[in-house]
């Protein structure tokens, strides 16, 4: 048997075996009946005990989302959804905890599980979760986290540590009520609720997700990550997440995301929305390992989701990294829209499709302002029968000046049943722009693997090295404690299918 | 050592190795010579455990064992090593990063401890000395942008740290200049014990004047045609392989 056939039997395999945050968790659960309507979007905002002005804002989405059709442009093919019959509110029942301690052990047992660490433990503490590969933030003691379970956050750690330095950091329900001018101010600014179809339904049925404002000149004192886990059946997830840095103001966030696994499709449907003014940087960073379905193709996460950046200040940086090993479907293009002068948008991203995976996955880059920059580094890897397509727009408006954007989109296929596609859009209304594009596609040979064994390397090994070495460029835009546990995932991801 | 008996191997229906008989012993070093298309490659490759090729007949015990039953990476776990005649580049991967993973795969699979980063660079700095390698070659990727007589001392020090008990060395000696020829026999040399051997796959005496062989075997047609001792190179230095290939048909 050729190794590269033999590679695609070991892929399926691993993966079929290897998705290692599959288990579900037995919590008491008030979910809402399946089904939407405008009285759901009313029960949402009323459990959540919401103003008027947030209802209202969140009619007004239904009404667009009801008047859109679902987008059928990306190289993706999946049954038509049936919005009807999903769960779009599952909260745990134990009411809100007032602090850390009060959260239901069950829950904390769960995230034990998964590494991720909800007690605020000592700097000492330190060693904790190892051997937990693959999983964000597991017992690093310099981080905040919020976790998101279903449709609500159950914990958030050292808040206070963060309220110290001014940083707000907190489950978005909260800021509605806490911080409500800030929420008003910016919410549905970056990402309009009529958008996109996607977008448009988040915005109505929306129920929880992370807030963050860092004020001006504050250097965010520890990293901040969100930790978002789907338990509950037929429920889909729709989450908000909103992040200002105001003048001067610097953060680096994480968000990483698992699911169980099951035969039925699950939807995710979020929304992001940066907001960086005069010289803020803001570095977002997700590890999407959504429980990516069964060989076949059973199953698995609809990761349909819209992240965009408003660079509004000047000299403001908003740098975006992904690492995308997970999701059924992924429809994601975490975009910056680069208003002020001398802004700074930056993609950095790593799509991994295996067996029957389908990512639709790339960046916009929008260039307003004069003498603002874009960076674009893209590393597709297709094993399986996968199809990865990179889609990303470059858009120079009149007023860009000495708009400059540099973009490398690579691929990497692994055997000959899978696809790669790069589809950029370059658009260009000014003359002194200057806009590059490179892209290559390239095999793993099955010589290749074969020197590597015949160093001792096993095939996974193998693999492992020269994805990794792929992706390189990218991984080390990760804050240094993820870069080690995301390359782990990748070999997880594809043990034995690079040639 | 390798105990090689009647093999027989195809590449896509093509018979290339029609019955090849070899022993090495423990701590010698035997050379294949052979005109061009003989088999000698595939040999290397064969005991290697390259998939492209089919083993259709006979057996080849190493160490006692079974070598045709084992993974390559078994073989490698096992003591056996090929120099590459082509080696091959690995864009993106770091040459020391490699070259402790796979000596950390080795050692786990022989049951040794694992060397951390600080031992391995110590190790690593030592034998690339030894062969008169500039140190950046280790932090270069895998045989990307290496000169031919580059990838061939990256060869020859992937062996030196790996130590295998039997080394098949596919024509290492082909493009390389007198001074690195010397530096690639030297580094063959060294390892020279009565645990090590050696199979040194070439086409010209050259090598063999630094690498001074056991034996010397002549392959022609995937069959092993003339068997002899050191002068049986000089032998064929002088006259050609003309005069022992027709001997034999």
């Amino acid at each position: 048997m050729p190794a590269a056939t033999e590679t695609i039997d070991t892929v399926q395999s691993l993966t079929q075996s290897g998705y290692k945050w599959g288990f579900e968790t037995d919590i008491e659960m008030d979910i809402a009946p399946k089904g939407l309507t405008a009285d759901t979007v009313r029960m949402i905002s009323a459990k959540k005990e919401e103003p008027e002005w947030l209802l209202d804002w969140r009619l007004a989405a239904f009404a667009a989302w009801e008047a859109m059709v679902e987008p059928n442009w990306a190289k993706v093919g999946y049954p038509k959804i049936d919005y009807q019959d999903i769960h779009y509110y599952a909260a745990p029942k134990r009411p809100a905890p007032k602090s850390l301690d009060d959260v239901d052990p069950e829950l904390l047992a769960m995230y034990e599980k998964l590494g991720i660490p909800l007690k605020e433990r000592a700097a000492l503490a330190g060693v904790e979760g190892a051997g937990m590969e693959g999983v964000i933030g597991s017992g690093n003691p310099n981080i905040a986290i919020d976790a998101v379970f279903d449709s609500v956050s159950v914990a958030t750690t050292f808040r206070e540590t963060l309220a110290k330095s001014g940083v707000i950091f907190c489950p978005i329900s909260e800021a509605v009520r806490e911080h409500p001018e800030l929420v008003r101010k910016y919410l549905g600014t970056v990402v309009p609720v009529s958008d996109n179809y996607f977008a448009a339904l988040n915005s109505a049925v929306f129920t929880d997700g992370s807030f963050v404002y860092i004020p001006k000149g504050v250097r965010c004192p520890m990293e901040l990550s969100t930790y978002f886990r789907i338990n509950a059946k037929n429920s889909g997830q729709f989450e908000r997440t909103l992040i200002i840095a105001d003048d001067g103001a610097q953060v680096s966030y994480l968000e990483g995301c698992t699911a169980p696994m099951r035969d039925e499709n699950q939807l995710h449907a979020a929304v992001v929305e940066l907001v960086a003014f005069d010289d803020a940087q803001i570095k977002y960073s997700t590890v999407q390992n959504w429980y990516p379905g069964d060989a076949n193709g059973r199953g698995g996460i609809y990761n349909f989701v819209t992240k965009r950046a408003a660079c509004r200040g000047a000299r403001s940086k908003v740098s975006w990294t992904q690492v995308e090993t997970g999701s059924a479907i992924t429809w994601k293009y975490p975009s910056c829209v680069l208003q002020g002068e001398g802004s700074v948008g930056e993609f950095y991203s790593v799509a991994v499709t295996n067996n029957r995976q389908q990512a639709d996955t790339g960046t916009k880059m929008i260039h307003i302002g004069k003498n603002t920059r874009s960076t674009i580094v893209s590393k597709g890897i297709s094993a399986g029968r996968s199809d990865n397509t990179y889609r990303g727009l470059v858009r120079i408006l009149p007023k860009a000046s000495g708009a400059r954007n540099h973009t490398q989109c690579d691929s990497l296929l692994i055997g000959d049943q899978c696809g790669a596609h790069t589809v950029p859009y370059i658009e260009s209304r000014n003359p002194t722009a200057k806009v590059e594009h490179e892209a290559t596609t390239s095999k793993i040979a099955d010589d290749q693997l074969f020197y590597c064994r015949s160093r001792g390397l096993s095939e996974e090994d193998a693999v492992g090295l020269i994805v990794n070495g792929f992706c390189k460029e990218v991984l080390k835009e990760l804050p240094m404690e993820f870069a080690v546990e995301a390359q782990k995932l990748l070999a997880v991801s594809l043990e034995g299918s690079v040639g | 050592m390798l105990s090689v008996n009647n093999l027989a191997a195809r590449i896509d229906e093509k018979e290339i190795l029609r019955g090849i008989s070899l022993d090495v012993p423990a701590g010698q070093v035997h050379a294949i010579m052979g005109p061009n298309g003989s088999g000698k490659s595939t040999l290397g490759y064969v005991l290697a455990g390259h998939e492209g090729y089919e083993v259709t007949g006979g057996s080849v015990t190493f160490g006692g064992a079974d070598l045709l039953a084992m993974e390559p990476e078994e073989r490698a776990a096992a003591g056996l090593f090929l120099a590459f005649q082509a080696p091959l580049e690995l864009p993106g991967v770091n040459n020391a990063n490699f070259l402790r993973t796979a000596l950390n795969a080795v050692r786990r699979a022989r049951g040794e401890a694992e060397l951390d980063a600080v031992g391995f660079l110590r190790l690593a700095r030592t034998e690339s000395k030894r062969l008169h390698m500039p140190d950046d070659m280790l932090k270069r990727n895998v045989n990307v942008g290496f000169s031919g007589g580059e990838k061939k001392r990256n060869e020859v020090l992937q062996m030196a740290i790996l130590r295998p008990k039997l080394a098949v060395l596919d024509e290492t000696d082909s493009g390389l200049d007198i001074d690195a020829l010397r530096i690639v026999a030297d580094g063959v040399n060294a390892l020279r014990s009565p645990e090590f051997s050696a199979l040194v796959i070439t086409h010209h005496q050259r090598l063999l004047d630094h690498l001074v062989p056991d034996r010397v075997h002549v392959l022609s047609r995937g069959r092993i045609v003339r068997s002899g001792g050191p002068e049986l190179a000089r032998e064929l230095e002088a006259n050609g392989y003309a005069g022992v290939v027709a001997d034999a048909a």
